[in-house]
This record gives C-alpha cells, structure tokens and sequence, in this order.
C-alpha cells in the first residue's frame, strides 16, 4: 500500500505550487487557482490523514467536504467581484489595480 | 460511530447565533417581497433581528454547555462575544442606512451580508472544532468581500473588495492547511480531544509534535491576516480606504472578534500544553510575543505619516490588534490565561465602541463622493459642529487611552495580565508606543479645536448617524467611568478551567 507519507508529499507540493502561483501570477483569475490548488491540497492531506491515522473518527471526511463547499463559495464570489473590477478598468491584472496607494 | 439524538444537539443553547444565521435567509426574502416603496424597512427588520439575537444571548448568559454533538460551547467568553458583535451589528446598521442613501446604493442584500457577517463572528466565538472555526470564518469574511465591493461603479470600492478577497481567501487555506496538520497529529478536530491527546504526544516526544508546532504556527497566520497583524498587515490600510465607510467601521470590529475569539479557543483552550523542553509556557508564547511587538511598533509609527482618516484609523487598528496580541501572548502563561482572556475581551468592548464611533464622525464629514476623509477636513469642526467635535476627541482620547474613557479601562486590564504573566518587556513596548499614538490621535483633536478654518458642516450627520454616536459615546464613557460593568459581565469568563480534563 502507498504509505501516508507520499500523500502528504504532493500534498505538501500542490500546497506549494499554489502559494506560488498566487504570489507571482499578475493575473486574478490564475491567482483564484492557485488558491483552489491550495485548498485541494489541504483535502488531500485531510484525506489521507483519516484514512491511516484515525478512520474511526469520521472528521477528516467530513472537514474535506465542507472545504471543498467553502471553496466553491469563495469561488463564485471572487469571479463575481473580479468580474465587477474588469467591467470598469477592462482588466484583471492586478497590476493595474493601483488607486489606493500611499 | 453513535447518531446523535435531537435532545444531544442541545440547539438551545446555539439559538443566538443559529437565530441570527436564519434571520438573514428570511430577510432576503422580506426585502424580495417588499413592495419597493418601502424598501427601505428592511434595515429595520435587520436592527430588529440584531436586538432579539441580544435579548437570546443574554437568557443564555453565563450557561456553559457543548451543543451540536461537541461542535459548539456556549460559556460566558461566548456570551460576551456575542453582546460584542451585536453590538457592533446595531451600530453598523444605524450608520448604513443614511450613508447608503446618499451614496445610490440602497440595497437591501447589505443588511443581510451584515448579519451573516455577525453571526459568522458568533460563531467563532462558539467554535469547539476545527471545522467550526473554518466554516466560521468564512461565514465571517465572505460577506465582508462582497460589502467591501459594495459600491457600484466606484473604482476604489472594487478594488478594495477584490484585494480582501484575495488575501483574505489566501490567508484562509494557510489556516485549514494547518487545521489538517493538528487534525493529523492528533486524529481529531475536537478542540477538548485535541487538548487531551496532546499531553501523550508530547510526552512520548513523537513526530507528530511537528505536525503540531507547523499547524499552530499555520492558524496563527490564517488568523493574523484576519485581524491584520504585523507581518500580515500590509491589505489592510487599502481595503480599509477604499471600501464604503459604514463597511470599514464593521471590518474594523466585527473581523477582530473573530479573529481573536477564535485564536484564544484554538490557542488556548487546545493548544496550552504544546510545549518543547521544560518550559511552562507553550511554544507559541514567543512567536505571539514577537509578533505583538512588531504590530504595535509598525502599526502606531506609521499611523504618523497618515494623511487619509480611514487610513490612519486602519493604522490604529492594526496597533490596537498589537495590544490585543498582547493579552494571547500572557495567556500562554496557564497560571494567567483566564485573566489574560478577560483582558481581551475588555478590550475588544472598548475598542468597538471607540472605534465604530471613530468611524461614525469620519462618515458624516465625507462627502457623497467619497472625498472629504481628509484629516485637513477636521479643522474647525469645533466651530460648526460642536457636539460632534466633543464626541470625536473623547474617541481620539479612548484609542490613545486617557484615564475616564474605555479606553484606558482596557489597556489597563491588557497590561495589568501581561505583567501578572512576567512579559514585563511587552508591557513596557506597550506603554510606550501608547505615547506615540497620542500624537496622530491628538492631531485630530488639533485639527478641530485649534487651526482656523471654516468647519465641515457634516452633511453626513443626519439624525441615525448621531444616534449612532451617542451610543458609542455613551458605551465609551461608561466603560470608563464604571469599569465594573465589563468586569463583571467576564467575571465567569474561563477558558481553560472549563476544558481540563
């Protein structure tokens, strides 16, 4: 069987590849995922972490779903707001975000 | 795996927030079906559902019992957030019905964001898991996005909220990443069976301590971009200036009892006994520590070079996090950790009465346009309005902390625990960045009474904005005055007694 230890590798790994890409993309849709990419990741540690140290206790399961709603939350909010932001500057780079500054 | 039964859920104990959560589902329907004439009830409707939800907290007052399988406590610490983020709630409101009017934003879903806001900060204070504690906090901030990008065709408000969402949903993953790593090591999200099964981890010395330490330093991260503490401050003085200003004055409190509500459970209710060596003291008390220091270091001195009201104040709050982080960081010490718990909760009442007051006066000098949240627009406010002038330097003298006002009464129980928990050199960073702030607080007060200039005529100041000022001002002087009433409304307030096993 695969040992626990390789899930949290790509766990640890997809978490990094999302922190990443949300500190060096410029635009605000690869940003939202590279966030999903971190929250995915954290399922897959949440599920291997119940599978083989305590698949008694049903929590790691049921904490993955409630992440992956959360997600699809925040999702359809960030594109609602990033859709609002490109409507008035016809951009999502957020470069060009810039107004407030001091 | 046993099914809970009904009586098991325990759900009247939960009614204050579950109370709240629903409410808002019905007020989106009330303001659907409102004819549109009047619309304009639904904040009512809103301000009604807050006061019921105050009145139920207060019938549960100083109950301490789990509820929904062990998921939620109710205890005093909860009650006392509660009253709190209510009370914030109300007065947002109050300020959000005039401002939204005059801004063309008048829509009655901002009532309903607002309260699930509320009941999101409710909920973390009642968290007992770790899935509670995210689930919670979403419920907190994803409305805060959606309020911070309130204003329609406003550029800055946009920008504003999309910045939030973005730190804010990357600060969130760092928290359920570390949640994963302690579920991990332990095997539960249970705070109670967390705080029980760590004393065999650290006494076995196993690798899972590793797990534990990560996923503790994780939260404190997720939770630190919550209430924008230093090095996790840097979204904060944008997000504040360009969302409307109703919004700011809510954000500015509502995230913060959130926030540290949620870090004191974790913290201390789960995590006291996570220690390395032969310390007392869990590992995070130095970290916290650090951290608490730099907040208050940064947040104060950079508040000088503000300009922009809503900036300086989002300054000041980041300080006023320091000195909250500094009431967590005595409560790593078991012996003081109770104390150290009131502390902070003192001082979240007496900020969220100075500050939501703060930010009334900031809102009825600005303009329609969102300009005039200069601090220049302060000067001879004295002269033409001076009830509102009065008001706002009893606020300027109760963020710096002047004897009389709130507060003083909270920094003096924050510095008092951090003392009883032999930080003495925190204490000492406190007091004096304490003086600092009197300078960019005193300024205003400057700007008011002493440079010539003709007076704003507050067009904001309509009869509800004032009202809103009354009470914060009244809530300010009291807390004072008569320091007591918070004292005793904490008097049972304990964290970690009531989880030993």
């Amino acid at each position: 069987m695969v040992p626990l230890w390789m899930y949290l590798a790509v766990g640890a790994a997809l978490f990094c590849i999302g922190a990443y890409t949300v500190l060096s993309r410029k635009n605000a849709i690869a940003i939202l995922m590279g966030i999903e990419l971190m929250l995915n990741a954290v399922n897959l540690n949440l599920v291997g972490f119940w599978r083989y140290q305590a698949p008694e206790n049903m929590s790691g399961q049921a904490f993955a779903a409630f992440v992956l709603v959360i997600a699809a939350a925040e999702a359809a909010v960030g594109l609602a707001i990033i859709i609002a932001v490109y409507r008035s500057r016809r951009s999502v780079v957020v470069e060009d975000v810039d107004l407030l500054r001091w | 795996m046993d099914i809970p039964s009904f009586a098991d859920l325990n759900l009247g104990v939960t009614l204050p927030a579950v109370f709240l959560a629903l409410g808002t589902t019905v007020l989106l329907l009330i303001d659907a079906f409102l004819p549109k004439e009047r619309r304009h009830l639904t904040a009512w409707f809103a301000l009604a559902g807050v006061l019921v939800s105050f009145v139920l907290t207060l019938f549960n007052f100083g109950s301490s019992e789990t509820a929904l399988a062990g998921m939620f406590v109710a205890d005093s610490f909860t009650g006392f957030m509660n009253l709190v983020a209510l009370t914030a709630a109300a007065i947002t409101i109050l300020l959000s019905i005039d401002y939204l009017k005059r801004t063309g934003n008048a829509r009655g879903e901002f009532y309903s964001l607002l309260l699930l806001s509320t009941a999101g900060a409710m909920f973390m204070a009642s968290a007992n898991d770790l899935i509670v504690v995210f689930v919670a906090l979403e419920l907190l901030s994803i409305p805060l996005y959606i309020m911070a990008a309130f204003r329609l065709n406003n550029a800055k408000s946009e920008e504003s909220g999309m910045k939030y969402f973005i730190l804010g949903a990357f600060s969130s993953a760092f928290l359920v990443y570390g949640s994963a790593l302690i579920y991990g090591a332990t095997g539960t999200t249970n705070l109670q069976e967390i705080l029980a099964s760590i004393g065999g981890i650290v006494e076995a010395g196993s690798s899972a301590i590793f797990y534990l330490v990560i996923g503790a330093a994780l939260i404190v991260v997720g939770l630190g971009f919550k209430v924008a503490v230093v090095p996790f401050h840097m979204w904060t003085p944008d997000v504040y200036e360009g969302a409307p200003t109703p919004v700011t004055a809510f954000m500015s409190v509502g995230a913060k009892i959130g926030g540290f509500a949620a870090l004191l459970r974790v913290l201390v209710t789960a995590l006291p006994f996570l220690v390395a060596g032969q310390t007392v003291e869990p590992v995070w008390q130095n970290t916290i520590m650090i951290v608490a220091a730099l907040t208050l270091i940064v947040g104060n001195f950079v508040a000088i070079s503000q300009s922009n009201i809503k900036r300086m104040l989002a300054y000041s709050s980041i300080a006023h996090a320091g000195y909250i982080m500094m009431a967590v960081a005595a409560a790593a010490n078991p012996f003081t950790a109770d104390f150290a718990a009131r502390s902070a909760l003192i001082y979240l009442l007496a900020y969220t009465f100075t500050n939501l007051g703060a930010f009334a006066i900031a809102l009825a000098i600005e303009k329609d346009d969102g300009s005039g949240t200069d601090i220049k627009d302060f000067v001879g406010l004295a002269r033409s309005k001076p009830v509102l002038a009065a008001a706002m330097a009893v606020f300027m003298f109760s963020l710096t902390g002047i004897p009389l006002t709130a507060g003083f009464t909270g920094k003096w129980f924050v510095f008092q625990a951090t003392m009883q928990a032999g930080l003495v050199p925190l204490a000492v960073i406190g007091v004096l960045t304490s003086v600092v702030s009197a300078f960019y607080y005193v300024r205003i007060i400057v700007n008011m009474y002493l440079s010539d200039g003709e007076g704003d005529e507050a067009a904001g100041a309509t009869p509800l904005v004032n009202w809103a000022v009354y009470i914060s001002f009244a809530g300010t002087l009291l807390l004072g005055v008569f320091p007591i009433l918070a004292t005793n409304l904490t008097e049972t307030v304990t964290l970690l007694a009531s989880v030993a096993p």
